[in-house]
């Protein structure tokens, strides 16, 4: 089954063509990646299927529901991670999931949050204060605030921006143990060498377009490249 | 150019910005007003009081007391009978007077007797501010200045006067008309300086409790985008209408909480005032508050609240971030201290039309004129107010929601949008290779 399809979409923000009619589809239970570099459009379309904000023409469905008309449905069941994202100060790290699975099923409330204290891996930290978190804490406290609530689809705008190796690395592998439990990840990054390990399919996206769409494997192949930044310099070059 | 040069250029530059220059250029023209307020003052105090005389005496006395009055003052009615005084109340009101002086067929007689002369004085009242006052005053130096050409005259004749009584040959017997409703043995000195808590204390108070509600707001809007946790807000299964509602009610919650202990204070405060100015009742003159007047303080205040925060609110979606809060505070301070001046210096009533309107459109007046009105029954201009501040808060919420369910929240100005998106630097770089 399809779970995201995004037809012909346009975003403009005054007269800037932010986003220039893209469509790509990405299947449930795939990791699917959007790499380009800064100001591509990237959050932009991530923003988007996150219903954030309105498109201007085309479409976008999520688990065949309309972006545009069934915005609360969508967000029964998506999870958005924004870029650089943080979470509120004055809470502790167990108190803000707390906060969060509040707006969902109360039934499961006490589970989610174990769930996001065992993805974030905080030990004892947990019932600290977020400001006094480090940026890898912080981090992982968000992906497991984003990934406790199981949700269908989850939207990471460059999960691991600005993060050391290690602590990047862990959250590659909650990731890819996320999308194995069924779970669509939808996820934006301009390292192409973590989207060539994490993603199963890609769209390189430059000056709001997709420029092309593929395996990581057969792309490389395609432009006889070793990695996806030597295909992407090739694709923009042509 | 040079390392400092070059600082210098940079650092201009930076500062140069409208949020640096329209706050100090607006507390510029503040003070600058003020100033034109105060010379208007001066000016005012150095004009001759618009009066009414009836001199019922033809004694020496008399005529010094009449004489001095006419070369100081611009008297618009004039009479010798005592039975004119009901028609010389009304044409010192008409004419915008400040007071009708009387003064009786006894008086040379009576001081000349060794007894205080009296002089009727029936001051017209037309507002409790600091400025309304200024006239009056102005009269009250006038008769000091009788009383001591009096003197003189009394010891020019008579040196063996009595010394304790010829410092005070006259006695004033005064009444004022305000607001329709007549004050026996009361100056206009003695009504402002009873009002005078409410022309200070509450103003402020209200503005204190508008701008600390009102920076919450701002902040937490300019918080949740700084640190990104609206956008994931706007994500969850939550409707935006609960969110903006949410956000409002927290925050008058704690502003009706500062409210609640204000008007507690405030009210035990009124209490104080109930024997005060040298013994004299407040209540003998119906000058008090009675519980539903405080319900409609309280009423106004949390409309006003309301409609404060919602404007807020609707300022936070401005903000990028916590220090751009911080300015946009500004507005709602400058809205908060507008009519604080206002009401502080003059009334109302006493307002030019023009300033009529703009205190009336600012939502803050209401609750600051409202306990002044409501002692003198004035329930049209409240309960208006408690309308028009209503009306003013629903728009607001519908254009915030209207806000929180476009891009607007989280894209910004358009503006801002074009540098982010010029000329991506890694493509550009790729482009080179």
């Amino acid at each position: 089954m399809v779970a995201i399809e995004v037809k012909n979409l346009v975003k403009n923000f005054g007269k800037i063509e932010a986003v220039k009619g893209i469509s790509f589809d990405v299947n449930e239970g795939e990791i699917f990646g959007l790499i380009g570099p800064n100001g591509a459009g990237k959050t932009t379309v991530l923003r988007i299927i996150s219903t954030l904000l309105k498109i201007n023409s085309g479409s976008v469905k999520i688990m065949n529901y309309d972006v545009d008309k069934d915005a609360d449905k969508i967000r029964k069941i998506i999870s958005y991670l924004p870029e650089d994202a943080g979470a509120y100060k004055n809470l502790t790290g167990r108190s803000y999931l707390q906060f969060i699975a509040n707006f969902f099923n109360d039934k499961q409330n006490k589970q989610m949050v174990q769930r996001g204290i065992e993805i974030a891996d905080l030990d004892l930290r947990i019932d600290d204060r977020v400001d006094t978190y480090s940026k890898g804490m912080m981090r992982r406290l968000l992906v497991g605030r984003a990934l406790m609530t199981n949700p269908k689809l989850a939207i990471l705008d460059e999960p691991t921006s600005g993060l050391d190796v290690i602590n990047a690395q862990e959250i590659r592998k909650i990731v890819k143990n996320t999308a194995r439990t069924g779970t669509t990840v939808l996820l934006s990054s301009h390292n192409m060498l973590e989207v060539e390990y994490l993603c199963e399919r890609i769209a390189l996206i430059s000056e709001g377009k997709i420029v092309e769409e593929g395996k990581p494997k057969v792309l490389m192949d395609k432009y006889n490249a070793n990695n996806i930044e030597e295909v992407f310099t090739k694709v923009v070059q042509q | 150019m040079s390392g400092l040069g070059n600082i210098i250029k940079k650092e201009i530059k930076e500062l140069l910005t409208p949020t640096t220059f329209i706050p100090i250029i607006i507390i510029a023209l503040i003070f600058g007003t003020m100033g034109s307020s105060i010379q208007g003052i001066q000016e005012q105090a150095l004009e001759k009081p618009v009066i009414g005389i009836i001199n019922a005496d033809n004694g020496t006395l008399a005529t010094i007391t009449s004489s001095i009055l006419y070369n100081n003052s611009k008297p618009i009615f004039n009479s010798t009978s005592i039975d004119d005084k009901q028609i010389g109340i009304e044409t010192v009101k008409k004419k915008n007077g400040v007071a009708l002086i009387v003064i009786p067929n006894n008086f040379t007689n009576q001081i000349q007797n060794e007894t205080s002369g009296e002089i009727e004085i029936y001051w017209i009242m037309k507002g409790a501010g600091i400025m309304d006052t200024i006239s009056s005053g102005v009269l009250q130096h006038l008769i000091d200045y009788i009383n001591l050409n009096i003197s003189k005259e009394l010891i020019q004749e008579n040196s063996s006067v009595n010394a304790s009584f010829v410092l005070t040959p006259t006695k004033n017997v005064e009444t004022t008309y305000f607001k329709d409703r007549e004050f026996k043995d009361l100056t206009p000195d003695t009504i402002v300086g009873m009002l005078s808590s409410q022309s200070l204390l509450i103003p402020i108070v209200i503005m204190m409790i508008i701008i600390m509600a009102g920076s919450i707001v701002i902040t937490s809007i300019a918080l949740e985008k700084e640190n990104k946790t609206l956008e994931t807000l706007l994500t969850l299964p939550v409707k935006r209408t609960s969110i903006v509602t949410g956000k409002i009610i927290a925050a008058a919650t704690i502003g009706l909480l500062l409210a609640i202990i204000y008007m507690v204070g405030m009210s035990y405060y009124f209490q104080g005032f109930l024997i005060s100015e040298g013994g004299i009742s407040l209540a003998k003159y119906g000058l008090v508050l009675n519980s539903s007047d405080y319900l409609l303080i309280g009423i106004s205040l949390f409309v006003t609240l309301i409609a404060g925060l919602s404007l807020c609110m609707l300022l936070g979606t401005f903000a990028k971030n916590y220090k751009s809060a911080q300015t946009l505070t500004f507005p709602i301070t400058m809205l908060a201290l507008i009519p604080m001046f206002l009401t502080m210096f003059a009334d109302y009533d006493t307002l030019p039309t023009a300033l009529k309107g703009v205190v009336f459109a600012i939502p803050f007046s209401h609750p600051m004129m409202a306990p002044r009105a409501l002692i003198f029954d004035d329930y049209l201009l409240v309960l208006s107010g408690i309308i028009y501040v209503s009306i003013f808060s629903l728009i607001m919420i519908i254009i915030v929601v209207w806000v929180f369910k476009s891009d607007r929240l989280l894209t910004g100005s358009i503006k801002r949008k074009k540098i982010n998106l010029r000329g991506p630097l890694l493509l550009n770089l790729i482009r080179r290779k």
